[in-house]
């Protein structure tokens, strides 16, 4: 599960080097890991066809299967195609000419709408913008207590409407706005089901009356495949003007977001990421693109590197890899610089699909422990096991337990590590050294 | 509830994509199976949330047998998945820790899920149910949660403890068991704060309120619900594992079925960490919350006839 795209893609491109030509069935091949990954960033199924048909139309304009780095241009163009499908740029709030500026807010139950509406108040005022906030979820039991603390907190009034006129009493305050020198009115609604045909009526009758400048959708971060037959119903129904992805901090990809903005093309305009009133954020595409295809940080990692590896060594190395030479005498300075680049767990991190592994490093002592005890293990191994690995058999793996003061399981697990060290490095090694991974803005976290 | 009405309730609720994608995929009973119909098939667990890790070897078994001619028509194909997914699904729904006084759940999630509306809805069944269930708003943190369940205690006529604004939730669930003992209570229900499983102080602070509980009544807590939203994706599955880990979860419920989602998340997470999944939640009112059924939940993915 959650497997990360660009290892799949790169053993399943691995497999193909070498071969003289490469099929539009490997391709094929390739892009069915790119539409698991995709699924298990929940885009929906409708989207991420769509998504696999243009990437695989444009991969083969490319010649990416001529290329030792198709790999990477797939993901390369696959990222594209999900930052177009996002929106290229951010879209900005409406603002209208004569105050107020009016904003509703609706969506599913729970989806994150009394505190974004508190978010967004925060925002604007931040802003010198003059926020109004409307309670306008008159059915959730204590809906009103909590926009009212929280526009406590923030400083900002906070009106509730009568339950027995919900539309016009909304309309009535909005307009009122301004005579309380209030330019901004945000109105938080009560959370509903698409398919609820009297809860959709209400608010559609608060829209009919208060006319808006923006009805935001918010959209819940860790949804599913069901968020864009939710998110399409509330658009039949709502003059929608911008989505908002909430609840964002968390480890969510957010693909469902992606299918919503690609079905409805609502843009994403804002994005929540905690639960604090100022984790509110104008939305980027690239930075989401990349959560999607679970690209962690490569470019950070790979900036990191350039700086703390030595140049020549990495060269060396990075060529060794490529030509399959890299030995236990490599690993070893490997893990050395490594060392030098900052605690291990950290930079595995920031390596695609090595954040479970991360979490499985042993810290502190331990680590010094283990890495005294590799370099035992290797000390004790003769220069052609050192070369070729492989020649180590059970009877020589024995000898190096014996002679390093470890255990056989010890010795094995260290030749494991050192296979899928190996691996990795490969792929690392050879984007470092050609500079030919896709040149992307560097992703903190969302 | 009795056990036939709450059968029918969940059927009707999750029974919604019937008529829609699902739906056409039924049409007559002696239909052929073909490549298009394992294809809409697939097309439709997937849509259901189910994980592609599930549903690709599923598929691959069902077109297997489809080549070989095992698999022809298409009511034996449904059944062939319909006793897969409700086998997956088999649990004790019973809740634990029967006869200890108090009986301690704890009901825990990430934010939204349903975690406070599930606390007062369980309430209402074991009151229902001849039990005196105390409920506990130990969420301390979010605007109004504790006024939210204080609410609830009050539609449901159910006695409460409350937690003050930013105090200590352990400290909360800590006294609401003491007294439960001195009041005769026979279970208690504290309701927490929502928590993204990836926040590590966050996760920090549930373990502790697992821990205080702990000394508090020995044994206890004797269930810790984790509450999963019905609309979650893949998500659900990192929740769970983190959960899990935190908070040894001893089963789970699924809300906000009444929707259009369907849940397929669960199934993966069942699979992988041996969890019952012991409540389904069926709407925003009191009697919203049924025990798992795992005929009706895979009907709601698969229509029941064929
Ligand atoms: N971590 C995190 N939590 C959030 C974010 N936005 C909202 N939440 C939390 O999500 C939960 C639900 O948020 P609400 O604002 O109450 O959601 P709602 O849509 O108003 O809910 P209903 O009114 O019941 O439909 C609360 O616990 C919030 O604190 C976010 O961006 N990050
Ligand atoms: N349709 C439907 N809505 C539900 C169901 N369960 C809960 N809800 C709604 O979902 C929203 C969030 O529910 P809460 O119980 O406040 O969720 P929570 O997990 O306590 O939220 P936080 O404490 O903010 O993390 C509310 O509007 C509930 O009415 C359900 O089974 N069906
Ligand atoms: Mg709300
Ligand atoms: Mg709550």
């Amino acid at each position: 599960m959650f497997e990360q795209l660009s290892d799949r893609l790169n053993s399943t491109f691995e497999r193909l080097r070498g071969r003289p030509r490469v099929s539009e069935g490997d391709l094929d091949e390739a892009l069915r890991d790119v539409r698991v990954a995709l699924l298990e960033a929940d885009v929906n199924l409708k989207v991420v066809r769509q998504l696999i048909a243009t990437v695989r139309e444009r991969a083969l304009g490319e010649r990416v299967l001529e290329s030792i780095t198709g790999a990477q241009q797939v993901v390369k163009i696959v990222h594209d195609a999900i930052v177009e499908m996002l929106g290229g740029t951010a879209t900005p709030l409406a603002r209208a000419e004569r105050p107020p500026t009016v904003v509703v807010l609706a969506g599913l139950q729970g989806s994150g709408k009394t505190t974004t509406a508190a978010k967004l108040a925060n925002m604007l005022r931040k802003q010198g913008r003059k926020p109004l906030l409307i309670a306008a979820d008159v059915y959730r039991p204590a809906a009103i207590d909590q926009l009212v603390t929280l526009g406590k907190q923030l400083g900002v009034p906070v009106r509730a409407v009568d339950p027995s006129r919900v539309a016009s009493d909304v309309a009535t305050i909005a307009a009122s706005a301004p005579l309380e020198g209030r330019d901004t009115v945000i109105v938080d609604t009560a959370g509903r089901l698409h398919i609820d045909e009297s809860m959709m009526s209400e608010i559609a009758e608060v829209v009919a009356a208060v006319k808006p400048h923006e009805v935001l959708l918010v959209v819940d971060a860790m949804a599913g495949q069901d968020a864009v037959d939710s998110a399409s119903a509330f658009h039949a129904r709502l003059p929608l003007t911008g989505l908002v992805l909430a609840k964002a901090d968390g480890d969510a990809r957010g693909g469902a977001s992606l299918s919503v903005r690609a079905v409805t093309g609502v843009p994403l305009k804002l994005i929540g990421t905690g639960e604090k009133l100022d984790a509110l954020e104008v939305f980027h595409p690239d930075r989401l693109a990349q959560r999607i295809l679970g690209m962690g940080d490569i470019l950070t990692l790979v900036e990191r590197a350039q700086e703390h590896v030595d140049q020549k060594t990495a060269e060396e190395q990075a060529r060794k890899f490529l030509e399959a030479q890299f030995t236990l005498d490599d690993f070893y300075s490997q893990l050395q610089q490594v060392k030098k680049m900052g605690p291990l767990g950290d930079l595995l991190k920031m390596i695609p699909g090595m954040g479970a592994m991360a979490k499985q490093l042993p810290e502190g002592p331990e680590a010094e422990r283990q890495m005294r005890q590799i370099e035992a293990i290797i000390s004790s191994m003769t220069r052609g096991e050192r070369a070729d690995p492989t020649v180590i058999n059970g009877s020589r793996r024995k000898r190096i337990a014996a002679g390093s003061g470890t255990t056989v399981s010890d010795v094995n697990q260290l030749l494991k590590q050192f296979a899928e060290m190996r691996k990795l490095m490969k792929q690392f090694g050879s984007m470092a050294k050609s500079g030919r991974l896709p040149r992307m803005p560097g992703m903190p976290r969302l | 509830m009795p056990a036939s009405a709450a059968g029918v309730t969940i059927e009707s609720a999750l029974a919604k994509t019937r008529g829609g994608f699902l739906g056409r995929l039924f049409g007559r009973g002696d239909e052929k199976v073909t490549g298009d119909w394992l294809d809409s098939l697939e097309e439709g667990l997937l849509r259901a949330d189910l994980s592609v890790s599930l549903v690709d070897p599923l598929m691959a078994q069902l077109r297997d047998l489809f080549a070989t001619g095992e698999l022809k028509t298409v009511p034996k194909a449904l059944a062939a998945v319909r006793e897969t997914l409700v086998a997956a699904l088999a649990g004790d729904v019973r809740l634990r820790g029967d006869g200890k006084t108090p009986r301690v759940i704890l009901v825990v999630g990430v934010n939204g899920s349903g975690k406070t509306t599930t606390a007062a809805k369980l309430a209402k069944r074991l009151k229902d149910s001849g039990e005196r269930p105390l409920l506990v708003a130990a969420d301390t943190f979010r605007a109004a949660a504790i006024q939210q369940l204080e609410r609830w205690a009050e539609r449901v006529d159910v006695p409460i403890v409350s937690g003050k604004p930013d105090g200590d939730p352990a400290a909360v669930v800590f006294d609401a068991v003491s007294a439960a003992t001195a009041r005769g209570n026979t279970t208690v229900i504290a309701d927490t704060a929502g928590r993204l499983h990836t926040k590590g102080q966050l996760m920090e602070e549930l373990g502790k309120i697992v821990r205080v509980t702990a000394r508090a009544r020995e044994g206890a807590p004797d269930e810790v619900l984790l509450v999963l939203d019905g609309t979650a994706g893949q998500n659900a599955i990192q929740q769970a594992r983190q959960f899990t880990a935190t908070a040894a979860v001893t089963g789970l419920v699924v809300t906000k079925l009444d929707g259009t989602a369907k849940g397929g998340a669960v199934f993966a997470i069942v699979q992988e960490l041996k969890l019952p999944v012991k409540l389904l939640g069926v709407g925003e009112k009191a009697e919203d919350l049924v025990p798992m059924d795992p005929t009706a939940f895979v009907n709601g993915l698969l229509p029941a006839s064929g």
